[in-house]
């Protein structure tokens, strides 16, 4: 790291360092598309700031003469893109994150890929910066990805835009063209309710307005792309002026006489003494001491991650978050927020999430997207699902109450991440913008409570999943799966099968074929019920009679009935025989047993057909569940 | 360390690790510490100590061992768990101990990939950890620069780049498969820089092969390598001599090369640091490869 023009460094270490511990941290974020000169860029300032190191200049000359696109000049870009994969393809496609200092400031870069399919990434990147940097280039002017980039970081609430209009080199330093494209952005940014933007002339190649000012553009005056870097307020310090918050992410109790409550603090200055509520349970006590390892503290400021202590000893765990008692936040269990989604597997209504806000898990639902948003055009359009990179305005309804305030007030109360349950991914990230009030007034409704009215507690419609095959063809082994999968999805499912049914209900009932029909009718009734419930009701039970299955599907309404054929060719399932069953029928011990003496008859137009013999439960579940979603018994 | 009402970006960089710290205590069953006694490990102790301050880190430290390393790193190592009454595990892979497996012998990329990419594994899984905080930084070097602070795991300890979750603010998702594991890297953000700087403000203890002593060393394909102790073979008329060096980063002692220096004190190095031009890892030997060596050796399991 050749910091050599500082003579300091040299003469007396000591003194740099006491004038480099006082250095702020700031973190921004790069767009543009993938021509705009991104990667050059941040490669500028890596260089400019004097923060390559020897062997990785000889590197990345090296690398240029393998994979550069500046002929003999050394390809700054290189410095940037990471990934083996990335450069062969001579982009980047993921958030990489670079540093660099100056006597002023650390900073810290996430670097974005421009095209549309990374929107993720962008907003990724965005969610913990401070300030952005939109690159145009000044012989194509705002673009629509100028557009979406721009408005992706106003989203995400970043205030500090700046607007650095690269390529001046190629233009001759025109200032027409310059003001030409600030005057088209501005009349973007008032469009999308952008208050404010710095825009600068650079030329990133050559340097120009990236640490000085440009000797070829004196028509400039504003700040150059650096000085501005240096000098906008850090998003913490400004919420330093918030109302005080502190989510609580530990308990710390090493023994029976401390009981300390760790988080870091998002909003506010905290000294001893101050008045707090404590919030989801409303109670209030004073802040006794700030504890650290080096002593008791006078305050602690927002951004910092502390522990304390309370006057009183009330109910705090991980999730309850400490508030100033004059201002304390919200709580509420329903929400419109802004979603982006970040998964292949789209979001769809109705269906159970798991959602962190702050430091709480709780299961979320979104109940209704109320419009999704066009970045491109910013067109508002109807939406069923949101897609990848999509972004909507939804209403969300959690399992219970949490406290939070509006992200546009505070980033840390008020963002989310959607988890999914059962791959645990993460897929979607929100913001919310307000609570419903809704939640207060339904109990006073007067709701006739009937089918229709379970099932709109549900999220899901009720139905029942109707298995049918040989002993051992793997109904149950699906049937459990599919149970399985139903309930991580937040489905609310019962499953009937011989180990529930034979034993109390039917245990009157034997194995001849006046029995087997009875049994059959019991199950198809006990599954009405539950249907009437609410519930999606499984039953995996030979039931070779078409008769019977179909008037177990006459009970129901159309649509609520899915009939699954487990397929399996009579040999494999003998051949599997898990109970012995088989055995026994041939060798006369069991009467009546399908497939032997008793015929099977298999359905004519199952909803889903099944390969028993080849049996890939995962694929086979996966089937069904499809099934579900195709007849609109869950979401989508 | 404050001075006016903004928060210097140590105490930033300090804030966002301890955070870091306490959700994987808070979400994760069974976390583990990968202590490897440099100096980053040190400052990452340091941080868990502050985090869950006044008890003690609700994790053990693993140290996993080639048997290679310097003397006086052991010593340091047992040093810093009897004086904080952690608990600390040592994973030596048994059969690189039968099989001998060395640096001499069995060249550096055999000897790395037994005692510590397949030690690691083995560690892990015996001790069923689901979580481990490593002390990597993304500065090191490009491909820990996308990597993830959560990072994601196979049952078979792999790492898949094109299939990170976003991070986004400070909500990490902790959530897996069983068997699955995360590595938390609660450095990502700092630079080397900044790492000398809070071990300097800090006053944190750090192994003394950091600072310059003589030391007896023998000049090896342009690297300066100590004679730590007899198993070491000479070369027909290599003769150690002794000289005024210090170690940039520790590793196996017979793969780390000494610089000739005469900074003999923190700021010394630092300066030292500042003034010099060659980054970190280049003292090294697994990254001279190619430039995408640790990106393969990060998927197949190497921390």
């Amino acid at each position: 790291m050749s910091h050599v023009q500082d003579e300091l460094i040299a003469s007396d270490i000591e003194a740099y360092l006491k004038q480099h511990e006082h250095k702020g941290l700031l973190r921004f974020l790069t767009c543009g598309s993938v021509d705009d000169g991104k990667s050059t860029l941040i490669g500028r300032l890596l260089f400019d700031s004097q923060m390559l190191f020897e062997d990785q200049l000889a590197a990345i000359e090296k690398d240029s003469k393998k994979w550069g696109t500046q002929a003999d000049a050394m390809d700054l870009a290189l410095l940037v893109d990471g990934l083996a994969a990335e450069r062969e393809q001579g982009i980047t496609i993921d958030v990489a994150y670079r540093f660099f200092s100056t006597q002023q400031r650390k900073f810290i870069v996430a670097d974005t890929p421009g095209h549309e399919q990374y929107t993720r990434n962008m907003v990724t990147g965005a969610s913990t910066a401070d300030a952005a940097v939109i690159l145009v280039d000044a012989r194509h002017g705002v673009l629509t990805q100028t557009r979406r980039h721009s408005y992706l970081v106003h989203l995400l609430g970043i205030r500090h835009i700046i607007l650095a209009i690269n390529k001046m080199d190629l233009v001759d330093y025109d200032p027409a063209v310059f003001r030409r494209i600030v005057d088209d952005y501005r009349a973007f940014a008032d469009l999308i309710g952008m208050e404010d933007f710095t825009a600068i002339p650079v030329s990133a190649l050559k340097g120009d307005n990236i640490l000085h000012p440009s000797p070829a553009m004196h028509w400039f005056h504003g700040p150059t792309l650096m000085g501005c870097l240096e000098t906008v307020e850090v998003d913490e310090t400004r919420m330093q002026r918030a109302p005080v918050r502190l989510p609580v992410q530990w308990v710390n109790r090493p023994n029976l006489d401390f009981r300390g409550f760790c988080g870091t603090l998002a909003g506010g200055i905290l000294h001893p003494g101050d008045r707090v509520r404590v919030l989801p349970s409303g109670k209030e006590t004073r802040v006794a001491r700030i504890v650290s390892d080096e002593g008791d503290r006078p305050r602690a400021l927002a951004g910092e991650s502390i522990t304390l202590t309370l006057e009183d000893e009330i109910d705090v765990s991980r999730g309850s978050v400490i508030c100033g008692a004059d201002a304390p936040a919200q709580v509420a269990d329903q929400f419109e927020a802004r979603i982006v989604w970040m998964h292949e597997e789209p979001l769809y209504p109705g269906r159970t999430y798991l959602m962190k806000a702050g430091v709480q898990t709780v299961q979320a639902t979104v109940t209704d997207i109320k419009y999704q948003v066009n970045v491109n055009t910013l067109e508002r359009l109807a939406a069923d699902t949101l897609e990848l990179n999509g972004i909507g305005v939804c209403n969300i309804s959690l399992d219970r109450p949490i406290p939070f305030d509006p992200y546009e007030e505070n980033r840390d109360m008020g963002s989310f991440i959607f988890i999914d349950r059962f791959e645990h991914h993460t897929v979607g990230a929100g913001m919310i913008d307000f609570a419903l009030r809704r939640a207060h007034n339904i109990h006073l409704q007067h709701v006739d409570v009937d089918k229709a009215a379970r099932a709109a507690l549900k999220g899901h419609r009720p139905g029942v999943i109707w298995f049918t095959g040989l002993s051992g063809s793997g109904k149950s082994t699906v049937a459990n799966r599919v149970e399985e999968k139903l309930h991580a999805l937040g489905v609310h499912t019962y499953l009937l099968d011989g180990d529930n049914v034979r034993h109390g209900l039917n245990r009157d009932l034997g194995f001849t074929e006046e029995d087997r029909v009875e049994n059959i009718r019991r199950i198809a009734e006990v599954s009405r019920l539950m249907v009437d419930a609410g519930l999606i009701v499984l039953t995996a039970f030979i039931s070779p009679f078409r008769s019977e299955r179909r008037l177990a599907r006459d009970r129901l309404e159309d649509g609520e009935f899915v009939e699954v054929f487990m397929d399996t060719p009579l040999e494999v399932a003998e051949q599997r025989d898990p109970k012995g069953l088989y055995r026994k029928a041939r060798r006369g011990e069991l009467k009546n047993f399908t497939g032997i003496d008793s015929p099977y008859e298999p359905p004519e137009n199952p909803e889903v057909t099944l390969d028993g013999a080849h049996l890939d439960v995962e694929a086979a579940s996966n089937r069904v569940i499809q099934a579900l979603r195709d007849q609109g018994m869950i979401p989508r | 360390m404050r001075d006016g009402d903004y928060l210097t970006h140590l105490q930033r960089l300090e804030a966002e690790s301890i955070h870091i710290m306490r959700e994987v205590a808070a979400e994760t069953e069974n976390p583990v510490m990968l202590y490897s006694i440099g100096k980053d490990s040190s400052v990452m102790l340091h941080l868990a100590m502050k985090a869950f301050h006044p008890a003690p880190p609700p994790f053990p430290l693993l140290h996993v061992d080639t048997r290679w390393k310097f003397r006086e790193m052991y010593a340091f190592r047992d040093r810093m768990a009897r004086e904080l009454g952690l608990d600390l595990i040592v994973h030596i892979n048994p059969e690189g101990v039968e099989r001998d497996i060395n640096p001499f012998t069995h060249g550096s990329a055999l000897h790395t990939d037994i005692m510590k990419t397949e030690s690691l594994k083995q560690a892990l899984s015996a001790h069923g950890f689901d979580a481990a905080f490593g002390g990597a930084r993304r500065d090191e070097e490009k491909s820990r620069a996308k990597e993830r602070i959560f990072s994601f795991r196979t049952a078979q300890h792999r790492w898949d780049p094109k299939n990170q979750r976003p991070e986004l603010w400070k909500l990490y998702n902790a959530r897996k498969h069983k068997g699955e594991s995360i590595r938390v890297f609660p450095l990502s953000n700092w630079t080397e820089l900044d790492i000398w700087q809070y071990i300097y403000l800090k006053d944190i203890p750090i192994v003394p092969l950091y600072f310059a002593a003589e030391r007896p060393v023998v000049r090896r394909d342009n690297a300066l390598i100590m004679v730590d102790d007899d198993r070491m073979p000479l070369e027909p008329g290599e003769e150690p001599e002794m000289k005024k060096v210090r170690f940039r980063t520790l590793g196996c002692y017979p793969l780390t090369g000494a610089i000739e220096s005469g900074a003999d004190t923190l700021p010394g190095i630092i300066q030292e640091m500042l003034l010099t031009r060659t980054s970190e890892r280049q003292g090294r030997v697994i990254d001279h490869d190619s430039a995408a060596s640790m990106e393969k050796k990060k998927q197949e399991g190497y921390f």
